[in-house]
Order: structure tokens, then sequence, then C-alpha cells
């Protein structure tokens, strides 16, 4: 063994994993308990008739070559036989017999063994909910915190921007391969995380991902995480299973408030309701972690505005549109347009493609 | 015998002239036409041999050759009917040939031998007038226009015999009606059926007073292409020149009324419209609509919807002001200095940002934003987010009126005017980044602002630029010789984003 991460059987596991990919699939609602199984048992409930075919291909794995293929990809393993494998995950029903990463093994391990925070939410969130998760990942990974999320579009990729726009290394926790990107349009944010942070994922180089991956992914987030904070979902989301499984694991969970009257907001908000810790910037997460009072607070001194600047502001913030905003304020056109570039200058309003402001936290 | 008549050939939007010659000689019966003209020009032999019978003239049964100087340029059309009848009158003396060399003639004939309508008579014109012709023959119902071309004669015939008579010595007919010079301006939508839009109406008035090229971006029904369609109820009028150039485009294409054309073309093409139908093309090549848009406005709506070759051959005519156009071994050149404004959805949905309504993926707005990217989004001065007026807007009463605002518009282009002379810009839009040097002085304030904003990295280098242009027409329309504070800030908030801030959706 010249790389000493992962066992021939734990190796064998995660190829049996991506072997059945697609039988797994069919029976995707009900995938998370067939995970536990024994290799043997995992091939009789999923096999089919190709059973015999699975059994001897499993025994004629080749780890070697499974451990060349990730040499291949960049990706390095550790399995779950290892010392040094997370102990976050050991409270899991059914560990994954291998964590395949891209970025730094050593880095990773580094990462998610201190503190690690998971920030999850919407796929199509709205302007609000995009600027919250980049701002608490800010926040959170400038005091030193690794953002978690799953480089889904939406508020996981608002989450990892954020902790990137700090200069701090986040984790992606993949459903497919861990050196594909996945959605394919995120291959800049990919490269980004690789290259700072670190990419894993449980199953092996060259897997595509499948609709059964992701709750298998989801409770992946929610266990490596000792928090996973919720912006925005729609009920029966994945970022809701996500919290699910962290509230079984015995996670903390945060949820940041919406509107009553959005959709997006119904997921945190039944969350709240069922005891989670209210979330209205990264200090409530600090308090979550290390007990209330642990942060110090440091309120953001922002400059004092103009009184029309910030009659607009509010406007802005109350959620209407440019427009009823700069009327709210009592601005004309010319000195309103004038007044949205000098809060746009002075970071407290960015605008949204179809022309609307978000105030920025 | 041997007669000559000039008449002249529309290259592009251009006159040539092009001298007929038509040579008769005893031999068998024959009427050869040479000298490289196309189909019709060939039919156009029988055409004539009826005509000149059908007007009560003799066809010689002779040897007839005629030729169309200079061979080397290619003809096309039927507006050489009348020039070779008439050389073929002369040629055997049933007209004066000496009298008939003071005439330019035009026009297509009808078998009956009336002189039809022919597109193309004020370009004609204008190339008689430069060839120093004293006197120009043209269809009746195409004099008036041609009659806009100062210093001279028309003669607007209904038929070839009344053709050969004025060549004869009879007196010409009137002009069909005394020319009224410019044809009234039509009623245009106008801004006060406006109500809210406030922002927009200030981005309409800048653009308009700027020449800037103008981006609106808004939910379907939110009022973009109603904002689009008064633009030209604000701009000013043609200058003489502008007018005569535009009229004649408009001649050439065939569609012009017959009197000189005063107010801004606005020209508004479907999406499904070519790239040759866009920039101009064709056998024989034709303008575009970005021709006939010259000195007014083109006006694209549902820019994203445009295929990309066409939208890509709108670069040249962007870049250069003019179209260039080679076929074999000709080239022609359009011009095309328009104003271009766009229309778009912020997304295929039409509702990015309004919470829930949007349905598009994040691969949707990829695809969007990449479609309306690129040579065209560059040019944009101005990009406004036009949203629905409020309620209470919606009550409100008209903030403008067209005739209001084309007043301030008036001024502030005045104002350039004085200021871009001798700098081959008429208007801040045209500002070249050297003009911008020069001409833009910004005071203190503002100079500071506007570095502030570069530094933070919100304007790329052409970015500047353009908001500096912007700036200079907001201060224009409030009457400051230097650009303030406030001007660099409104100008910064109709700016583009740049691509990388577009590509940031997720």
């Amino acid at each position: 063994m010249n790389r000493p991460g992962a066992c021939d059987a734990c190796l064998a596991r995660a190829w049996l994993l991506s072997r059945l990919a697609g039988h797994l699939d069919v029976v995707r609602d009900r995938t998370l308990p067939l995970l536990a199984l024994s290799d043997t048992a995992l091939i009789a409930a999923v096999g089919g008739a190709r059973r015999s075919d699975l059994h001897r291909e499993l025994a004629a794995f080749d780890p070697g070559g499974a451990r060349a293929q990730c040499a291949a990809a960049g990706l390095e393993q550790i399995c779950r036989c290892r010392a040094s494998y997370p102990v976050s995950l050991a409270g899991l029903d059914a560990p994954p017999a291998v964590l395949h990463v891209a970025g730094g093994l050593e880095r990773f391990l580094g990462l998610v063994g201190d503190c690690a925070v998971a920030v999850v939410g919407a796929r199509r969130p709205s302007p609000y909910g995009k600027e919250v998760a980049r701002s608490v990942a800010r926040g959170l990974a400038a005091a030193g915190v690794t953002v978690l999320s799953g480089m889904a579009m939406g508020i996981d990729a608002a989450a990892h921007r954020g902790a990137m726009d700090a200069g701090a290394p986040t984790v992606a926790v993949l459903a497919g391969a861990a050196e594909l990107p996945y959605p394919a349009g995120a291959r800049a944010l990919h490269a980004g995380i690789r290259g700072l942070g670190a990419v894993v994922s449980e199953l092996p180089p060259g897997t595509r991902t499948r609709r059964w991956m992701f709750p298998a992914r989801n409770r992946l987030i929610a266990a490596l995480g000792v928090m996973t904070v919720v912006v925005e979902a729609r009920p029966g989301s994945g970022a809701l299973l996500t919290a699910r499984c962290a509230a079984e694991l015995g996670r903390r969970l945060g949820a940041v408030p919406g509107r009553i009257t959005s959709p997006l907001a119904r997921g945190p908000h039944q969350l709240l309701r069922e005891g989670a810790l209210l979330i209205d910037g990264c200090g409530d997460v600090f308090d979550g972690l290390f007990g209330p009072g642990a942060s110090a607070r440091p309120e953001r001194a922002l400059p004092a505005l103009s009184a029309p600047l910030q009659a607009l502001l509010d406007a802005l913030a109350e959620g209407h549109g440019t427009a009823a905003a700069l009327v709210r304020a009592g601005l004309d056109a010319d000195r309103g347009l004038a007044a949205l570039a000098s809060l746009e200058l002075a970071g407290r309003i960015r605008r949204e493609p179809g022309g609307r402001y978000a105030v920025l936290p | 015998m041997l007669a000559r008549v000039r008449t002249f050939a529309i290259d592009g939007v251009q006159p040539r002239q092009v001298l007929v010659e038509v040579d008769i000689r005893s031999g068998l019966p024959s009427f050869t036409i040479v000298g490289l003209g196309d189909t019709s020009v060939r039919e156009s032999r029988d055409r004539i041999r009826a005509a000149i019978l059908n007007s009560g003239f003799e066809f010689p049964a002779t040897r007839i050759t005629a030729n169309l100087a200079p061979a080397f340029l290619r003809k096309a059309g039927p507006g050489f009917d009348a020039a070779l009848a008439l050389a073929v009158l002369a040629a055997s003396g049933q007209v004066p040939s000496p009298a008939l060399g003071a005439y330019a003639v035009f026009g297509e004939l009808s078998l009956g031998g009336e002189l039809r309508d022919s597109p193309g008579a004020l370009a004609v014109a204008e190339g008689a007038r430069r060839a120093g012709c004293a006197r120009l023959i043209v269809p009746r119902q195409r004099a008036r226009e041609a009659a806009l071309v100062a210093d001279l004669e028309i003669v607007g015939v209904g038929d070839l015999r009344a053709a050969a008579e004025v060549v004869t010595g009879a007196d010409p007919p009137p002009l069909p009606d005394p020319p009224s010079g410019t044809a009234p301006r039509p009623a245009l939508p106008d801004l006060a059926d406006v109500r809210g839009h406030a922002a927009p109406l200030l981005a309409l008035q800048i653009a308009a007073a700027g020449g800037h090229n103008l981006l609106m971006e808004g939910a379907p029904g939110t009022g973009k292409t109603m904002l689009a369609r008064r633009l030209p109820s604000i701009l000013p009028e043609l200058s003489r020149a502008e007018a005569i150039e535009v009229t004649r485009i408009h001649s050439v294409a065939g569609i012009n009324a017959e009197r000189l054309i005063v107010a801004r073309p606005f020209r508004a093409p479907h999406h499904t419209i070519s790239p040759s139908g866009l920039a101009g093309g064709g056998a024989p090549p034709r303008p575009g609509e970005a021709t006939l848009a010259h000195h007014g406005v083109l006006f694209l709506d549902e820019l994203s919807e445009f295929q990309r070759p066409s939208l890509d051959a709108l670069r040249q005519p962007l870049e250069d002001g003019s179209v260039t156009i080679v076929r074999g071994q000709r080239s022609l050149r359009f011009p095309t200095r328009f104003m271009l404004v766009a229309a778009t959805n912020p997304c295929p949905c039409g509702y990015a940002g309004v919470e829930e309504r949007c349905i598009c993926g994040e691969a949707d707005l990829r695809r969007h934003h990449r479609r309306l990217s690129g040579p065209l989004l560059d040019r944009m001065d101005l990009v406004i987010d036009v949203q629905r007026p409020t309620a209470e807007e919606l009550q409100a009463a008209p903030a403008m009126s067209s005739a209001r605002a084309r007043a301030v518009v008036a001024e502030a282009r005045e104002r350039q005017r004085r200021r871009l002379e001798g700098t081959g810009a008429s208007a801040n839009g045209d500002m070249s980044v050297r003009t911008v040097h020069r001409q833009v002085r910004l005071d203190h304030d503002a100079e500071l602002e506007l570095g502030r904003a570069y530094a933070a990295g919100l304007l790329s280098a052409r970015g500047r630029h353009r908001v500096l242009r912007v700036a200079r027409t907001i201060a224009d329309l409030g009457h400051r010789d230097r650009v303030s504070r406030a001007d660099v800030l409104a100008a910064l908030s109709l700016r583009q984003r740049s691509s990388a801030e577009a590509a940031m959706i997720p």
C-alpha cells in the first residue's frame, strides 16, 4: 500500500454503490436505509436478475485499479477504518465507506474537524435569501468557522461564495463524483472551492449524479456540520431534509426568517416553530455554537446617511420595487438615480437582474 | 444615325450616371442592348417597341444597337426604358437629337406608352444636378419628390408622347402640385400618455439629447415598447441636408411619401429578420433596416429573440456608421448612423427578480445572458429597468409632454453642437475616446465620485467612458458647463453592469 488512504473492503463498497447507482435510483425514496446493509444484502435487495453477475464482479474488484483511478482524477481517499476518519460521521447509521476528497485530504480533515457550519437552502432563492446566505457565510468564514454546503445553485452557491469573499476555505459535499462539477454551470465555483478548500463525495471518481444521491449527500452535510443553518426553503425540499437529518443527529439548527407571504419562508418558519435558533446575522450562529454572548457582536459601524438616502434605503428594505421606493422616498427621477448610485457605491444595495435592488445586510 | 441621352442607375443609394447611346443603321431589323444589363433591361426591348408604336410613333424596321455606358457597371431594373425609347426616337429622327442632349431621362414604360412610377427619383435628381443636367424627365407621380432638389428643372410627364413633345419644344406641364416643403409631422404617440415611469422617461430624454444607445429591461407588459414608440416624438428635427439624405434612402427603397421627410425615421423590424434584412444586402443590394433608420432610431424589441447572425451583422454599422456590401466586383456603402434602442425581458420568462413568478432555471438565465452579451451590449450607453408603475402613479397627472421634452432635448443638442464643433461628433453619444478626454470637464466632487466607483471595481475602462459621455449629456440637460457629482451618480446608476456581474446570477 503506497498511499494508506482506504482499505480494499471499503473501496469495494464504494465501487459497489457506484455500480448499483442505476438500481438504487429505481427505489430512490427508500434508499437511505438500504445504505446501511452489508454488500451481500444490498445486492440481494436491489440487484434483481443480475445478482449473480454482481457477486462475480464484486469478487473480481481490483482495488489497485480503483486507487489508480482516484489518483488520476486528483482525488485522495480515506475510509471508515482509519483513525483520522471524521468522528462527526460516526454517528450516522451508514457512514460512507470511503470519502473521496479533491483539494487535499489533510486540509479537508482540518476544516471539518474544527468547527464547520452547514449553510443550505433553496435552489431558486429570492435576492434577499441570496444576500443573507452570502453575508452570513462571509461573517462565519471571517471568524474562522468552516462553511459547508452542497454547491447547488442558489443558496448553496451563495454560501460558498460568501466564504470565498472572506478569503477563507469552504467545503462542498457533492452528490456525484467529487471531481465532476455539479451542476455543470458551477465549473468556476468548483475550481475555486477545490483550490482554496475541499470538495468531497462518497462516490468514486467518474460516478454521474443520480437522484438518490442527493438525500444521501444531505445526510453527510448534516453530520459534518456542528450546526445547520437553513436560509429559504420550500416545504418538502432537500434543505429541510438536511435539517431533519441534523436534528436526528443532535446537531444544532438555525433558520433565517423570511416574509410570511413567501413560500420560500415556509421551510425556515416551520423549523423555527420546532425550536430552531432564529438567525438574523452571523452573531446568532456564534451564540448557537458557543453560548449566548459568545460573540461581542461588533455592530458594523455604518456611516450615517442623509435623510433622503435613508428614506430610499428603508423603502427598498421594506421590499418595494425601485420605482415605488423612489416615489416613497419623495425623490424625482434625477435625484433618485443619483441616490441609487450613491447607495450602491456605499455598498448598501446591489442591483439584481430584473432591475430590483437587494438591500445588503 | 446616333443619339445620346443621359440617365442614372442607382448603385446602393447613390446615383451613377449612365449614358444611353442608340445607333440605327440599315440592315436586317433587330434590336440589341449591350452594356451589362440584367434581365429586366433585356426585356425592355419589347416594352420599348410596344410603347413607341402605341404612342403613335414609328418603330424603325432597321438594325438598332443600344449601349448603356459605362459598360463595366452592372445595370438592373426597368428605369432605363424611357431613356432608351427617347434615344430610339431621336436616332430615327422623330424627336430632335440635339435638344435631347440637355435632358436626363428616368422612368419605366408600360406597353401603352405611359411612364410608370419608379422608385429612386430623388437620388436620380441629385445625380442629374451633380452631373450638370438642366432638365430631368421623370414619371409624373415622382415629380414632386424629384423637385426637392434645387437648381434643376423637373419635367413630370405621364407618357412617352408628352415626353417627346417637351423635348421637341412644347411647354413642360406644370408640376402636379406646388410642392409644399415638408410633410406634416405625423401624429406621433406622445409622452403625455405616460403615467409613472419617472426614471425611464428621464433615460429617454438623456438618450434623445445625447444620441445614446439605450437598452430597456423589464418584465412583459411594463411598458418598454410603449416608451420606445414615444422616443421619436422628442427627437430634434432633421436638418435640411439630413432630410434630403433620409428622403433619398427611403425613395430608393420605394417607401417614400412624395414630400421631404422631416421626422426622424423609427424602424422596428420584427425579431425574425435576416442579417441582410437588417444590414442590407440581396441581389441587387438593397438598403437594410439599419440604413432605413439612418439619422433616426432602430428599435429592436425582444432583443434576445433576434438570431445571433442578425445581431452580429449590426457590428459594422454600429462601429463605422456605415455598412459595406461586397457583391462580385462591386462594393457598396450604405450609411447607417442610427440610434439603437432595444428592449428585452430580464430572463426568458420575463419575471426575474419578481419572487415566485420567475420559473427560469439557472441554465435558462445563462443562455439568456449569453444571447444578450457581446458586441451589441457593448454599445449600450444607457441601461434602464422598466417596472410596473404603482397604483398612485397611475392616478397622477402625466409628468411631461413631448413638446416640452423636445424643447429641452433640442436645447441640449444645441449646446453639444457648439461644444463639439470640429471634433467630428455631433452629439455626446458619438464622441470618440479622445474627444471625451478633451471635452468632458468634471468638477472636483464628480472626479472623486467617479474615481471611487472605478476603484471599487464597478466600472471597466470602457464603462468609464460610457459613464462620462452620459454624464456630459445629463449636465447638458441641466445647462451645466462642468459635470457635477449628481450627474456622475445618475450616469452610474444608468450604466451597464459588466458581463462579469451579469454572470454572477446564481
